[in-house]
């Protein structure tokens, strides 16, 4: 359980917004069903929203379960007693614009979704020393078989490809998001956005990619250049590979030789419940 | 639960080692194969000549297993993990025993499990499904919500893109369950996505749908509208009962014959959006690095694939020559499986095997290829041929195309050398 410090706080919390009496849930809830005739306009929380919201949220958890039809039970469906807010078959209801500014915070290429904020990579030096270093190590270059984000540029030619944050991945946006989403392991949604920001300039001077005394902001996000940007394309097997792999396949007589063994597993022997599995471990799949 | 009133008897251990007597000696995985190969005549078979407990004693009541569980007989058929593979329990992956299934449907209790960040229990009472984004309504269904939806059966294969990618630059692990277990096939019920997204009414720059779990990974693809749209779901049940646990109780995303990764379990949020979200599991993870160092992106769709299950090297043949039944496991991302081609030389003559059971668009298909064993080694192999005329390729094509560092999509022909003992060894041949 060391693993989750925060579970007893969160479940202390989860009590108390249960014990909320049912006066002080009434302003949220007039609250939240204005909000809900914005719903219709609203397509993505801008960045200003998002950090209201992420505010706002717990407060406003009991409004969440009440807001749009107040049901005895708030599984029951609101159509059950009325009109839901689905259009064709009335099922389910509007989603509250604080709701989804919980919930919606995936970063596009583009930079859509970035919150406002900043972080330096000296301030991010420590806060991935902290949070991050014990899986990927003080550099980014992976303590056992975690992830490394560092390292690794022009060898993805190479025998054993060495794939990392500067040597791979072909957005910025991918990094800010995936540590908004899920990291630390094990203690998600716990970095503040600019601590976010600070967290990923310091994984791209890692990378050589940006000097000691570089500020990240949504600004200048989409300045930072990702050196293998430009190293994917789309899915061409249709193209390359079917016109070969959809010919008549042979049913006698298809080798001149009879076949020879070429490659045992036995050699590697990394089978698990079988003698020294894993001894001579190949990379690990992350 | 009470104890099985069926007691243990000297009878039963002398049976015991009548059985055991009759096993041939030597291989290090026949601990699970108790079944003698063939009982020599050696004066009556006890199991016959005397009364065994089991038509005297009384079995269990039917109140001693309300949720049943296989017999204890059956306690090796269990998922099985690769420890050196992934630094720890909770983002890894464990295989489905292949080898002891029969049939197409993969029981519940051994379908495999990918998690990114646990698997986490999540009741039907807190679960919330959003969608949002280039909607006309952005909306929030609750669990009781999604049963109200038009519902819908189908069964279907569910395959990890890395299923066999340990095998690239050579054979690795000797087991079917190792080597392909990174697959299941179940029957889901559920209500298909383009009604929910119907609900909440797709605007026309609508092109792209991201799909979002809600556990500490907060797993999220990006799918294409057309997908979405053709044959997605979102499925609460599978073989009849409730989605286990693993397998993102209470809902998860069906994608039928694309690749796992994009089954988002756990599923809290759908955004429509008009262009990809380019997140992390389909940029850094599941893009395949061919030779030249560039990667292909979005390569959704699983490839035809086929492997021998039994005989396989956690499943070796015990009988003896004589009578022997081939059988496996084909799939295709494109549609069914139309043939499967077995051969026993290593590819120089093919056979057609017998696809038996229900032959369905995206499911798993069951093939048997029955024949007289005359003791002497075989190089096993498979090869499936689907719908479309798709022909699984042998490693070395698939190699010649993509290189040795593209992880995923390795669906390249399997070969199996068994050997005069019967017992058989994943390899490669020329």
């Amino acid at each position: 359980m060391s693993r989750f410090p925060d579970l007893a706080l969160g479940l202390a919390l989860a009590a108390l917004l249960a014990a909320a009496p049912a006066a002080a849930q009434q302003p949220a809830q007039e609250a939240a069903t204005a909000a809900a005739a914005d719903a219709t306009n609203l397509t993505e929380a801008n960045a200003e929203e998002v950090e209201k919201a992420s505010d706002a949220v717990e407060e406003a958890k009991p409004a969440d379960e009440t807001a749009a039809t107040p049901p005895a039970d708030p599984n029951a469906s609101p159509a059950a007693s009325g009109e839901g807010a689905g259009r064709v078959l009335a099922l389910g209801r509007a989603a509250l614009p604080e709701e989804v500014a919980a919930w919606d915070i995936d970063v596009r290429p583009d930079g859509r979704g970035l919150p406002d904020g900043q972080g330096s990579v000296v301030d991010g030096e420590v806060l991935f020393t902290d949070n991050c270093a014990s899986c990927h190590g003080d550099f980014g270059e992976a303590v056992d078989r975690w992830p490394a984000l560092a390292g690794g540029q022009g060898t993805l030619a190479d025998e054993d490809p060495v794939k990392t944050v500067g040597s791979y991945w072909p957005y910025l946006s991918t990094t800010y998001d995936y540590i908004r989403r899920a990291m630390p392991f094990g203690n998600a949604h716990s970095l503040s956005n600019d601590e976010i920001y600070a967290i990923t300039a310091y994984v791209l001077n890692l990378n050589d990619l940006v000097d000691e005394d570089f500020v990240l902001s949504r600004d200048n996000f989409l300045t930072v250049e990702m050196p293998n940007a430009g190293g994917f394309f789309q899915d061409d097997r249709d193209t390359v590979e079917l016109p070969e792999f959809t010919q008549a396949p042979c049913m006698e007589s298809c080798k001149a030789a009879a076949p020879e063994i070429t490659k045992h597993a036995a050699v590697l022997d990394v089978t698990p419940d079988t003698p020294d599995d894993g001894a001579e471990a190949p990379p690990p799949m992350q | 639960m009470t104890d099985s009133p069926v007691k243990e008897t000297a009878k039963d251990a002398g049976r015991r080692r009548f059985l055991t007597a009759g096993l041939a000696t030597g291989g290090a995985l026949a601990a699970s194969a108790l079944v003698p190969a063939r009982a020599i005549a050696q004066g009556a078979d006890p199991l016959i000549a005397e009364v065994q407990p089991w038509a005297v004693q009384l079995g269990d009541g039917v109140d001693a297993h309300p949720y049943g569980t296989p017999i204890s007989f059956e306690s090796d058929v269990i998922r099985r993990n690769v420890p050196w593979l992934t630094a720890e329990t909770m983002s890894s992956i464990n295989f489905t025993p292949l080898h002891q299934l029969d049939g197409i449907i993969t029981p519940n209790g051994v379908c495999f499990e990918r998690h990114h960040a646990g698997s986490i229990e999540l009741s039907k009472a807190d679960y919330r499904l959003m969608i949002n984004g280039l909607v006309e309504q952005p909306l929030v269904f609750t669990y009781a919500d999604l049963e109200r939806f038009p519902r819908e059966n189908r069964i279907c294969f569910l395959e990890c893109a890395a299923n066999s990618g340990m095998e690239w630059a050579g054979p690795q692990l000797n087991g079917a369950q190792f080597t392909h277990g990174m697959i299941h096939n179940v029957a889901y019920t559920g209500v298909m996505l383009k009604d929910l997204l119907a609900e909440a009414g797709v605007k026309p720059e609508g092109k792209w749908l991201l799909a979002e779990g809600a556990d500490a990974s907060a797993m999220t693809r990006s799918i294409p509208m057309e997908k979405a749209l053709d044959d997605c779901m979102v499925a609460f049940r599978m073989n009849g009962e409730a989605l286990r646990k693993e397998q993102g109780y209470p809902a998860r995303l069906v994608v039928p014959g694309w690749e796992g990764n994009m089954w988002v379990k756990w599923l809290r949020r759908l955004e429509v959006g008009d262009q990809p979200w380019e997140q992390r599991e389909e940029t850094s993870k599941y893009t395949d690095t061919l030779e030249d160092g560039r990667s292909r992106k979005w390569t959704w769709v699983m490839d035809a694939k086929s492997v021998i299950t039994s005989p396989s090297p956690q499943a070796p043949i015990r009988h003896g020559k004589g009578r022997l039944v081939i059988t496996g496991v084909a799939w295709s991302g494109r549609g069914t499986v139309a043939e499967v081609h077995v051969t026993t030389d290593g590819g120089v003559n093919w056979h057609q095997a017998r696809i038996s059971g229900p032959s369905l668009d995206k499911s798993m298909h069951r093939f048997y290829y029955e024949m007289d064993w005359d003791g002497r080694p075989m190089l096993l192999q498979s090869r499936a041929v689907d719908s479309t005329g798709y022909v699984q390729p042998t490693k070395d094509a698939l190699r010649r195309f993509r290189g040795l560092n593209s992880i995923y999509h390795n669906n390249g022909i399997q070969t199996w050398a068994v050997n005069a003992e019967g017992e058989a060894e994943n390899v490669e041949i020329s």
